[in-house]
């Protein structure tokens, strides 16, 4: 019985994992503009799609075809930033994420247009057996998905609150006309804050395709759960979002596994309304910054 | 500029000549049938076949002299994956083209939304779409065919290859979409009749990226074999996970798996995989002397050259109900209702892509579990169960 239990919490484990990754990429936007970039799925999907187009199709290295894939979606989420975000100036917060919205239609038909509508996939960055624990079992790619996150995480961390750079970014959220005053280039920090988050959403798409699959339409229910997963845990905190996925994804896999597995979508976004029913800043949010909030 | 009027005079003067010979080959009045597919929108992996099928046969019948001498013309509408627009493009084709008979929609919802009007317009419809309900009651179905085999078919195929095995519990784990709600319908309902107890059943959302856990419960449970009911993604997911978690039981797949990309992405996890699929994935391995392997063979190599993809048992149902018109209309010439009949009574021991159909007034689809082949994957390809 207890290993039954503990493949309900590793199942629980892999797809929290996921959700971890694509609730970070919502962080970084929020902390530097306080929008919510609902695009942020198709960045997922497009680190899948671009690096399966540059490591099966063009048979490029694995590094190369890492690289390559992650520059590409920078550069979609510059021109993102530069040609919808940018030139609105000073357009209300509300618009801007429709906006998002509207560029996740967009940037879905282009890759209906380029992948069609099949899933892809390619071999994991570990081939071999998954690792069995105590008579359950994990896939090898879980655990790259997991040292990616901490990684990621790590980063995020040192760059918000170490470099100068990160802290003028997080000053534009809370005060951009102050951030101004003190001379940052506010309009530079928010292009930054979408190259930094379309990379961050390709890293997560490259991590886990291997593991989910991955096709155009992919994106929305990613970012749902990511973004549940971002506000569970407190929006703009890197650390929550990780929190937040695991707690989902693993909710969800004991609902699945203990109810029945029609209601583990259902249950997950219960307790999701609970918590911010009790705490409306997420877990590891501050009633502090929930008041300078404008989202 | 002067290079490009001049091209543009040549490419007339070839348009007219073409017409004109046209014209001169097929001094008949041309046959009109309609076809609606969801070319575009959510179901267009089905139109997107279908729609070439159509093409192709057009391109054929008439490239041969076309039905006794006179044209064959299809006129394919886009449904848009949408049940009003499919109503909208039959109503247009129904008065505006006044056509002899309507093949597709592609989908459930579609076809039975046209029901009504083809039984008001008094003119025959022989659907693409699998759902029984369909072609059932066929007293009220008067107008309406379809060509593609029932989901329950699927099921009777996968219950009947279980109990020569002696499978008696079995676990079922099934896509919340319609294509999975039908399955664990026909799943759930067929079970006793064939002496078999469903110890599971689980579900899981079509993005759903992990389903160890629903895969461990039906272990748990003491199913001697899993069944998996779903088609895209989801299905080598499932199978991923029946691997790496080494459950030690057989899992079976609907008759969606019948596609090589399924083999593809999921690599060796999906070696012992079984899935009842219609002939057409595996017209190769049938013996020559297999009433319909001449037919598959041809339909596949001339759709591999004309469109360089495959065209799946999805096109195979538009193939099957097009040449049933088409026989009629060889038959019996351009009325409605002699169509309808010539197919309800004539089309008998017919082999079409689909299977071999027997039409009759007490059954508008015409093909039962024969139409099914158990196969399993094997080296990374398809190879037919023997028993």
């Amino acid at each position: 019985m207890f290993t039954v239990l503990l493949q309900f919490i590793l199942s629980g484990i892999t797809v929290g994992a996921i959700y971890a990754l694509v609730g970070l990429g919502f962080n970084i936007i929020y902390n530097a503009t306080s929008i919510i970039n609902l695009a942020q799925g198709e960045f997922v999907v497009m680190g899948g799609l671009i690096m399966w187009f540059f490591s099966q199709s063009l048979q490029l290295p694995f590094f190369t075809s890492i690289i390559l894939t992650i520059l590409l979606v920078g550069l979609i989420g510059l021109m993102m930033e530069r040609l919808t975000i940018n030139p609105l100036k000073n357009a209300d917060l509300l618009l801007m994420i429709m906006i998002t919205v509207a560029v996740s239609i967009v940037l879905r038909g282009i890759l209906m247009f380029k992948f069609g509508k099949d899933p892809y996939s390619y071999p994991p960055f570990t081939e071999g057996e998954p690792i069995v624990i105590l008579g359950a079992v994990i896939q090898q790619q879980v655990l790259w998905v997991l040292g990616i996150t901490l990684t990621c995480i790590g980063l995020i961390f040192l760059f918000f609150n170490k470099t100068m750079l990160g802290k003028a970014m997080s000053a534009c959220a809370v005060n951009p006309t102050a951030a101004k005053l003190v001379g940052i280039n506010v309009s530079r920090m928010i292009m930054l804050s979408f190259i930094l988050s379309a990379i961050l959403g390709a890293i997560g798409g490259i991590a886990i395709t291997p593991i989910s699959l991955m096709e155009y339409d992919k994106g929305p229910s990613l970012a749902v759960k990511g973004f549940c997963a971002a506000i569970m845990g407190g929006l703009g905190n890197g650390m929550g979002a990780v929190v937040g996925g695991f707690i989902i994804g693993i909710l969800e896999s004991l609902t699945a596994g203990y109810i029945h597995s029609g209601f583990k979508d259902a249950v997950a976004l219960v307790i999701l309304l609970g918590i911010l029913f009790f705490k409306p800043a997420g877990l590891f949010g501050s009633k502090a910054t929930l008041s300078v909030r404008k989202f | 500029m002067k290079g490009k009027g001049r091209s543009f005079w040549k490419y007339l003067v070839v348009g007219l000549a073409i017409a004109i010979l046209a014209k001169v080959s097929f001094a008949k009045e041309p046959y009109k049938i309609g076809a609606i597919f969801a070319v575009t929108g959510a179901a267009s992996f089905l139109g997107e076949p279908e729609k070439n099928t159509a093409i192709l046969i057009m391109e054929q019948i008439n490239k041969a002299g076309g039905i006794n001498g006179h044209p064959l013309e299809i006129i394919i509408e886009d449904s848009k994956s949408q049940e009003a627009d499919a109503v909208l493009a039959a109503k247009k084709l129904l008065e505006k083209d006044k056509v002899l008979a309507i093949v597709g929609p592609s989908t459930t919802g579609e076809s039975m939304a046209l029901v009504p009007i083809m039984n008001n317009a008094k003119t025959p419809l022989i659907s693409c779409a699998a759902g029984y309900g369909i072609t059932n009651p066929v007293s009220e179905r008067y107008w309406i065919f379809k060509t593609p085999q029932h989901d329950l078919s699927a099921v009777q195929a996968i219950y009947n290859h279980m109990k020569k095995k002696g499978i008696k519990k079995v676990g079922i784990i099934t896509i919340s979409t319609g294509f999975g709600d039908a399955g664990r319908k026909a799943l759930l309902d067929e079970a006793p009749k064939w002496g078999i107890e469903i110890v599971a059943d689980e579900r899981y959302g079509p993005k759903d990226s992990d389903m160890t856990t629903q895969l461990t419960k039906i272990k748990t449970s003491g199913a001697q074999a899993v069944i998996n009911w779903s088609v895209g993604p989801g299905q080598v997911v499932v199978t991923k996970n029946w691997h790496d978690l080494k459950l030690g039981i057989p899992l079976y797949q609907s008759h969606g798996w019948g596609s090589k990309k399924n083999i593809e992405l999921a690599g060796k996890a999906a070696e012992g995989v079984i899935a009842p699929l219609g002939r057409l994935v595996v017209w190769d391995k049938l013996p020559d002397n297999h009433p319909q392997k001449a037919l598959l063979k041809k339909y596949e190599t001339d759709y591999k050259e004309r469109f360089k993809s495959e065209p799946g048992t999805f096109g195979g149902h538009a193939y099957d109900a097009i040449m049933m018109v088409v026989e009629a209309l060889k038959k019996v010439g351009p009325d409605k209702s002699k169509i309808r009949d010539y197919i309800e009574k004539n089309i008998k021991n017919w082999p079409g892509t689909g299977g071999i159909f027997n039409m009759s007034e007490h059954d508008h689809c015409g093909l039962d579990m024969n139409a099914f082949e158990m196969v399993v994957v094997k080296n990374g390809d398809w190879e037919i169960l023997k028993d």
